[in-house]
């Protein structure tokens, strides 16, 4: 971690300011400091600086076993928990060669979607809170809730879920899984224009996020910003329709891509793909197949010597975890690649140029979560 | 392109370079002197159009230090790992690629903090998450003897 860097990149002129901006800051979600240099209140450069919470997860993995892997990355993206866990999963599972249940593939994509508006729900409740819109914080977290409440029953937690094991889950859904999460559906249908009435259509808000940080699509491709920000340039890279896993072959869904690449895109993409993980849930709830919630694995989980890559689309953009593997227990190397840490070092291109309170509006549409960056 | 294709055009793309076979993914090793150009043709070349960068890592196989590229088409859907093997282990050295991908520099940096590999011609060399005067954690024989407590 370097103390300043800002100064030896640009020339800083007489009325220029060098400022923190965090680590201890409401607005960066997290302990996250951006050097920010400052011209009045134009915002010339920004320097983000990371690893307040590195806690060394990578070096961790390699003295644990795959099972207890799936515990550590709960604590990166911890909005993204399930997706998380269902990363390593698939990863194990392909490089095992084992084939899981029906009903896995199933549960792991209903909860994958609920977890993900769960995740889109804390982040609409916080952007709003932002730009100073304070009703959208107790909207957000009321509907939440409910998700939350499912997930407590099914499997005991609410955030760390740790539901996942190589093989298939942990123990099967709650009896009350299917009938909860259909009341949720039709509860939070209704509720989704409330969102659009109270935040989408005010013109103070528009103002704020229309036309502020843009990105194009060659840069967000450049810069491999994935996820709803990603998508809000027009970069298509929903890995769901174009290297689907799980169950998302089975489902009928759009990707969802906006081409402006401005804060505004950004937040209806995110607003839109709530519809769709809706769309998702409802087409399989229904059809969950009953073949077992986990496939015949081994009592000590070995990978074959080798190299496995995975890539899932969590609530953020693509994780991809990469496995070096010398036939032991424990991996020998492995490595997160984890859509925040990409989507942070963007925030230059994005707001250099603008005001400073457009700052706080361009890192709230990225939607980063700080751990999921320093690991 | 499917991967065989992929990897039979590759080969006559680029003689000197390495395919190592049954591989879940198709492989590349070039050799770290080779390794800007080659990058730069993998981007520029109509056929390949490796534009996004996925990750960039490395690992410490003790008798060398390997950088892995992972790569993307996202005209063509295509994924290819490039790979340099780094033989000098305890002071390694590659070319940058952070003009041809931008996103790659904090990937180089974070890859400096945690394996010590330096990149030449990067724009803004620093460590990211750890202190200056912290060892290269992820190297094999990195010790701690405060922090990391051994499992029996």
């Amino acid at each position: 971690m370097s103390e300043e860097i800002i100064k030896n990149i640009i020339v800083k002129e007489n009325e220029d300011y060098i400022i923190n901006m965090g680590p201890q800051h409401p607005s960066t979600h997290g302990v996250l400091r951006l050097e920010v240099c400052l011209q009045g209140e134009t915002v010339k450069y920004i320097v983000p600086h990371v690893g307040y919470i590195h806690r060394g997860i990578e070096k961790m993995c390699e003295a644990n076993t795959y099972p207890q892997i799936i515990h550590l990355t709960d604590r990166m993206d911890y909005l993204s928990a399930h997706m998380n866990n269902e990363a390593v999963c698939l990863c194990v599972e392909n490089a095992m060669q084992v084939e899981v249940p029906e009903r896995v593939k199933y549960v792991r994509t209903i909860l994958a979607e609920l977890n993900r508006l769960a995740s889109h729900q804390l982040w609409w409740s916080a952007f709003g809170m932002d730009l100073g819109a304070l009703t959208t914080f107790f909207y957000g977290l009321r509907d939440r809730e409910l998700i939350l409440d499912i997930f407590e029953e099914s499997f005991g937690s609410r955030l760390l879920h740790s539901f996942n094991t190589p093989g298939g889950l942990m123990h099967d859904i709650h009896p009350n899984f299917q009938k909860r999460t259909k009341d949720f559906i039709a509860y939070f249908r209704e509720k989704l224009p409330e969102y659009d009435q109270l935040l989408t259509g005010n013109i103070i808000f528009q103002q704020r996020t229309k036309g502020i940080g843009l990105l194009s699509r060659e840069k967000a491709i450049a810069y491999g910003v994935t996820g709803p920000s990603g998508r809000g340039s027009g970069f298509s890279c929903d890995l769901r329709k174009h290297a689907p896993y799980s169950a998302y072959d089975k489902v009928q869904f759009n990707e969802i891509v906006y081409t402006e690449g401005d804060t505004f895109a950004r937040y209806n993409v995110r607003m839109d793909e709530m519809r769709e993980s809706l769309n998702i849930i409802e087409q399989l709830i229904d059809n969950i197949p009953s073949d077992g919630h986990t496939a015949k694995m081994k009592p000590i989980i070995k990978l074959p010597a080798g190299e496995f890559f995975q890539r899932v689309e969590t609530a953020r953009g693509e994780l991809a975890v990469y496995i070096v593997s010398d036939g032991n227990k424990t991996p020998y190397r492995i490595k997160f690649r984890s859509p925040n840490f990409s989507n942070l070092f963007v925030m230059n291109e994005l707001a250099a140029g603008g005001k400073i309170a457009d700052l706080i509006a361009i890192s709230g549409s990225l939607d980063l979560v700080i751990p999921d960056i320093d690991r | 392109m499917q991967k065989q294709e992929l990897t039979d055009f590759l080969k006559g793309l680029f003689p000197e370079a390495e395919f190592p076979e049954n591989t879940q993914l198709p492989e590349m090793v070039v050799p770290a002197e080779k390794l800007h150009n080659t990058a730069n043709l993998l981007k520029s070349d109509k056929n390949l159009a490796f534009d996004y960068l996925i990750s960039l890592t490395a690992v410490d196989y003790l008798k060398n230090m390997t950088v892995v590229y992972h790569l993307e088409s996202t005209q063509f859907r295509h994924v290819l790992v490039l790979k340099t093997v780094l033989n000098d282990r305890e002071n390694p050295v590659v070319e940058t690629v952070s003009d041809i991908w931008p996103t790659v520099e904090p990937h180089e940096n974070e890859v400096f903090d945690l394996f010590g590999i330096r990149f030449n011609n990067h724009p803004m060399p620093r460590r990211l998450f750890l202190t200056d005067d912290y060892g290269f954690p992820l190297r094999k024989d990195f010790q701690d003897e405060v922090n990391i407590i051994e499992r029996k």
